[in-house]
């Protein structure tokens, strides 16, 4: 059932061609900054003469990849969620899926679901496109594997928190911009902490869980951390819904 | 008592303090075809979001084919089909795409898609619309293919709110006999604000006005609050009105127009053969001599407001 309204959503992003739009932007704009990236390289490896200075091209540019990629999405990412409930309490149709047999977990866990398959495709071309490298290199497939998972997990944390929002609101605009500035505000958080990392405050950053992927670790500390982030808005998200069936 | 499809008992509603359905309980049996009346506001919407579990009642159950809705909605909601007065289209997909997703969404077998999509269709003249969007098409068919969306699965209890709205005559008359046909398996409940169509498509009626629950009972029952125990008469040389009044079995008589007459009369004891006999003796030019019906508004203020002096 999950599946039936992931598929849903799917069909509805590609029933239009904002689905197709968005993946061609996106990755358009990705591109360029790869072929920059590798440019790049080559400017800055043949300045460095000593051995210290030299470094891999995979995370030369897979850097310049995945660092761009997490700003771009945190614009994009709020755009796909908000219409996801605002837009369907918006054309009155809610009432279609709650009357029909499926609980409110696997409506909310669909349209989650949904949106992550369509993400993922994004995150597959960016790990295909930066294998492209391994025609001419040898490049570290393990540090590009832990950069594409953190940056899937990123997405899911970013298209969690942006449901949860969407299910606060009617007009699909507001969901967008509240979540833009709640998410801008947990991926700065830490540097706003600069000068204290060990604060809690900081340790709640998304940035600072994305960190060690980035560094093409995986750490179960932070598997969990986005676990439960994601997990928490999703649940906030099925008890907001359960209060308009409930409140009316 | 297998036969019930759906019982409401004792629902009531409230939103912030102020009562919008207070205490309505009702059945309804397989094949039978139940007309919710009432002004707007009155609390039909309410009652029918209720009793598809897209609102949960403050006090009362309802129960589907005897699966309370609250604590096994998954089951019972697989009984149900529903029309929402909103129709819930998602304009951007085609017909076909959005009955297909309705099927799947009701768990139909996914080997029978096919064919439950091209039934709904056929039943709802939409067949040649197959491969349209949703938004390019009409009112009236957009709200046919929300009709289709309800019945797709093949629901024992069929909820439609204001099926008919935005609907050309033609198409109005296709959907009654559709209701029609599928009252006589299962069991439908229909609100709507024409009511001849009560008349027309439901075997029994309930009028619910201020959330309450003001009638409730068959179309006889209701027809008979209508036609009443009255004449009207039209002569072209009329008696005095004691003349009339003499007649057997008349009780009352009130002058409409110049030469029209209401003539109220005891039940049973019609005097129209009487008044006929009497016009052709005396030559009052009897032209015109007919039951006078009040019509179903009439009733329907009448029943709205006889509770609201109580």
């Amino acid at each position: 059932m999950i599946l039936n309204i992931a598929r849903k959503e799917l069909k509805s992003l590609f029933a239009s061609p904002m689905g197709w739009t968005i993946l061609a932007l996106l990755m358009a704009l990705l591109g360029n900054f790869y072929l920059t990236g590798v440019n790049k390289y080559f400017e800055v490896m043949s300045g460095a003469v000593r051995p210290a200075e030299r470094v891999g091209v995979t995370i030369f540019v897979g850097q310049t990849v995945f660092g761009i990629a997490r700003y771009i999405m945190l614009f994009s990412v709020p755009l796909l969620t908000m219409r996801l409930i605002s837009e369907e309490r918006r054309n009155q149709t809610l009432p279609f899926l709650f009357s029909a047999p499926i609980s409110l977990t696997e409506i909310v866990l669909g349209k989650f679901v949904g949106l992550i398959i369509f993400l993922s495709i994004l995150i597959v071309y960016i790990f295909m496109m930066l294998t492209t490298l391994n025609i001419w290199a040898d490049i570290d497939f393990g540090y590009l594997m832990a950069n594409s998972f953190g940056l899937w997990l990123l997405l899911g944390s970013f298209s969690a928190l942006g449901i949860y929002f969407s299910s606060l609101t009617k007009q699909p605009i507001i969901a967008a911009i509240l979540s833009f500035i709640s998410l801008f505000a947990l991926i700065f958080l830490e540097s706003m902490f600069a000068s204290d990392p060990n604060h809690w405050f900081a340790y709640i950053s998304l940035m600072k869980h994305f960190q060690s992927f980035s560094r093409g670790m995986i750490d179960t500390a932070d598997l969990v951390y986005f676990f439960l982030f994601i997990s928490t808005f999703l649940i906030l998200t099925i008890r907001r819904l359960d209060a308009e069936r409930l409140r009316g | 008592m297998s036969n019930l499809t759906l019982e409401a008992i004792e629902l009531t509603r409230l939103f912030g303090g102020r009562e919008a359905v207070k205490n309505v309980s009702f059945h309804l049996e397989k094949g039978e075809v139940l007309g919710f009346l009432g002004p707007n506001g009155a609390g039909k919407s309410t009652t029918m979001r209720m009793l598809t579990g897209n609102l949960a009642p403050s006090i009362g159950t309802v129960k589907i084919c005897g699966i309370d809705i609250i604590e096994n909605p998954k089951e019972a909601k697989a009984l149900i089909g529903y029309l929402p007065e909103m129709r819930p289209l998602y304009k951007e997909l085609t017909v076909d795409e959005f009955l297909t997703i309705a099927a799947r969404l009701h768990k139909v077998s996914s080997n029978h898609i096919k064919k439950a999509v091209e039934i709904a269709k056929q039943k709802c003249g939409l067949t040649h619309m197959s491969k349209r969007l949703i938004e390019n098409l009409s009112n009236g068919y957009q709200q046919r293919v929300a009709i289709a969306q309800a019945i797709i699965h093949n629901p024992l209890v069929l909820i439609l709110d204001e099926p008919t709205v935005g609907l050309d005559p033609i198409q109005i008359r296709e959907i009654r006999e559709l209701i029609r046909e599928i009252g006589q398996k299962h069991s439908v409940i229909l609100s709507t604000h024409i009511l001849p169509e009560v008349e027309m498509v439901c075997d029994r009626v309930q009028i619910i006005d201020k959330g309450n629950l003001v009638f409730h009972g068959s179309i006889d029952e209701l027809k008979q609050h209508r036609q009443g125990n009255k004449l009207m008469a039209g002569f072209s040389k009329a008696p005095a009105m004691s003349v009339l009044k003499n007649i057997d079995g008349v009780t009352k008589v009130e002058k409409v127009d110049t030469d029209m007459y209401r003539i109220h009369f005891k039940n049973k004891q019609s005097p129209s053969e009487a008044i006929v006999k009497l016009s052709v003796k005396n030559r009052w030019g009897l032209y015109q001599i007919a039951p006078d019906q009040t019509s179903l508004e009439d009733v329907f203020v009448q029943l709205t407001e006889k509770k609201q002096t109580n």
